[in-house]
């Protein structure tokens, strides 16, 4: 029988195949005695092969679908399959004790993960309990009979439903063969909706209880434009979905042309069109798109991607990557923003009642100067290679900001004595502390450029916290108070002669958009995958129009509510 | 038994990809391998006994390796170091 369910649309598009359910199996088994010693450690050697072949398998499947680095986790779980200290362990204990396999697994791995995790000191070692959690869980699974969810080894086209995703989860799916994503849990910004308007498939988050509702192999029509799931769906709504999905394709086939056109309002006036990076990888996605600049670099993908913290040369040869990769256009690369909800295996940060309002971004680098100058050199040795625009995040002081930039001068002294080559750089900051944003004027006298982050503007003006769903509702972007911020922020940059941009989410939402042209912001940065739609929007708004509407939008309206109707009454 | 003692140099000390590739190298070869630290010895061919004792930039070990091929383990183990700049 038919299901319909509701989510938040996080990703666009529409998509209908079969369910995969990411969820995991029951593990739980009995402590028994045993008799026969030799069957039992057959049976468990039995399912420690099946379980190396089975990572051998995905090790390879992860290495050709998503390269060599995503799939050394599973040699380093290989390598503890075959330790002697730990399967080598479970199997004297089976012998000694004459105990099933399931509970001497369980008691060896519960002693290793105890061990490792309380080696507070070491939070490398402190992650490693969760390498031995999962290669436990894949024997376990082999003992018992029962099918652990394998993403990496996915060959044809599914919907992928889970509770939640989480990078790792997404790390070993096949790009190729998933449609869509459904989960229980999350909002716009979590992590798979990120990560599927990168990949630009539809996905729908915060859906429930799919991972009840649906069942494995299930059709499953996901429609990311509404946030409208279908689960065995008629012949008439396939029909109608399929036609939903021309028409969208269409829509974006349309769109396509504009990839190469300037960004112009219906009144001939241009706006710079830039996206948001977290890789070198995500190049691509910014040329196809048609992309002006890049308006964010994420470098903090370099730490989170890496067991140690980055060098100098492995950081310098990213940045010059997409620097030469663009062309001489614009990259603004945000220094590291590490802390708040990103954390690194191999810096252990204090644990903190407020991480948000804690030690975080600029805060460290100012406090880490070993690790902000290394990042400073790597970036003024890349400048070299195209047009790099440096920006501090979480500046909340005119002091702060000048001692990053103190530092900056610094280290390219050295390197200019040294006779290395450096460009000319912008360097700017994030606006996204109140307190910055309140004392604009001021800093627009020293900073090249203002780069507005909205999320987190957002949750500090408000004093909400954006993952906290009982306050979910104050995240509104459209209230007149955010709107009169930006508009300082905005104005203050102009007087002084300088541009201001926008890096969050909200630059890239149809109802901002035309506010924003109304603001006469200069750049608008954003998922590469929006680009060509806001293009084709800013096609139809006249500035002149808008400033009309921004007007009421911020002296009139009242309220979020208020402003979502002013755009949607007025913009057609 | 071949024995040799290494000061180890560099920064991280020896966990993630060295000590992964320190295991590798140890498997290959028949002999029992030990790594000595702090008075504690562990297989050298276990990358969780490697892992668990935590060694650091700075550190004084001992290598151990006992059987036919020892001699050809050492130099092989002593290579990986080097190429991965744990010791000079």
């Amino acid at each position: 029988m038919t299901n319909k369910l509701k989510g938040i649309a996080a990703s666009d598009g529409v998509a209908i195949a079969k369910a995969y359910l990411l969820v995991q199996p029951d593990l739980s088994f009995s402590k028994s005695a045993i008799s026969d010693v030799a069957k039992e450690t057959d049976r468990l050697q039995n399912a420690i092969d099946k379980s190396n072949a089975e990572l051998q398998q995905i090790r390879d499947s992860a290495a050709q679908s998503l390269g060599e680095e995503e799939a050394q986790v599973f040699d380093a779980h290989m390598m503890i399959l075959s330790d002697p200290e730990f399967t080598g362990a479970v199997k004297q204990k089976v012998t000694d004790e004459k105990v099933n396999a399931e509970s001497a697994l369980d008691e060896v791995s519960t002693t290793f993960i105890g061990m490792f995790e309380a080696m507070t000191d070491n939070p490398y070692m402190q992650e490693r309990a969760a390498d031995v959690r999962d290669v436990t869980k894949r024997i376990m699974a082999h003992l018992l009979g029962v099918e652990l969810p394998n993403p990496a080894l996915i060959h044809e086209e599914v919907v992928i439903v889970a509770h939640d995703l989480t990078p790792s989860d997404t790390a070993q799916l096949n790009k190729k063969y998933v449609k869509a994503f459904v989960t229980d849990i999350g909002g716009r910004t979590a992590h798979s909706a990120i990560m599927a308007r990168t990949l630009e498939i539809p996905a729908i988050v915060g859906a429930g209880s799919v991972t009840t509702d649906i069942q494995a192999d299930d059709e499953v029509i996901v429609d990311g434009n509404n946030g409208d799931i279908v689960v065995k769906p008629s012949a008439e709504e396939v029909t109608k979905y399929r036609n939903l999905a021309k028409e969208y394709a269409d829509q974006k086939a349309e769109w396509q042309k504009l990839k190469n056109a300037s960004t112009e309002t219906a009144n001939g006036v241009h706006f710079e069109l830039a996206a948001n990076i977290g890789t070198p990888k995500d190049l691509d996605g910014v040329l196809d798109n048609g992309a002006e600049a890049i308006g964010l670099y994420r470098t903090e993908f370099l730490y989170m991607d890496s067991p140690e913290l980055p060098t100098e040369d492995d950081q310098f040869e990213a940045y010059k990557a997409v620097l030469e990769g663009m062309k001489g256009k614009p990259v603004v690369v945000r220094t590291m923003d590490i802390g708040g909800d990103k954390h690194l295996p191999y810096l252990p940060l204090p644990e903190e009642m407020n991480p948000f309002l804690g030690y975080r971004a600029i805060r460290i680098s100012l406090d880490r100067q070993d690790i902000f100058r290394t990042q400073l050199r790597a970036l003024l040795r890349a400048s070299a290679f195209g047009n790099l625009r440096i920006m501090f995040p979480m500046i909340a002081t005119l002091q702060e900001f000048r001692q990053a930039k103190g530092i900056l001068e610094e280290e390219k002294a050295k390197l200019v004595a040294a006779d290395t080559k450096v460009g000319e750089i912008q360097v700017g900051i994030m606006i996204e502390i109140p307190a910055a944003a309140v004392l604009a004027d001021q800093f627009a006298k020293e900073v090249d450029f203002f780069s507005i982050g909205t999320n987190d503007l957002i949750q500090y003006t408000m004093a909400a916290d954006r993952g906290n769903e009982h306050v979910s509702y104050l995240y509104q972007p459209y209230n007149p108070s955010i709107l009169r911020l930006i508009k300082h922020i905005i104005d203050s940059a102009h007087k002084e002669g300088k541009w201001a941009g926008m890096c969050g989410e909200a630059a890239g939402d149809p109802i901002m958009v035309p506010i924003l042209v109304g603001l006469g912001l200069d750049e608008f940065s954003m998922s590469a995958t929006s680009i060509l739609k806001v293009r084709s929007l800013m096609k139809r708004l006249s500035t002149e129009d808008m400033a009309k509407l921004t007007d009421a939008a911020l002296n009139v309206s009242l309220s979020n509510d208020d402003n979502i109707k002013l755009v949607k009454d007025n913009v057609k | 038994m071949e024995k040799r003692d290494f000061h180890v140099v560099a920064e991280t000390g020896i966990h993630a990809r060295p000590a992964t590739l320190l295991v590798q190298a140890a498997s290959k070869f028949n002999s029992d391998i030990n790594l000595e630290y702090k008075g504690k010895s562990v297989n050298l061919k276990s990358i969780m006994g490697v892992m668990s004792l935590g060694v650091g930039q700075g550190a004084d070990v001992t290598i151990t390796a006992d059987g036919t091929d020892a001699t050809d383990a050492i130099a092989a183990i002593e290579e990986t170091m080097k190429k991965e700049g744990l010791v000079e």
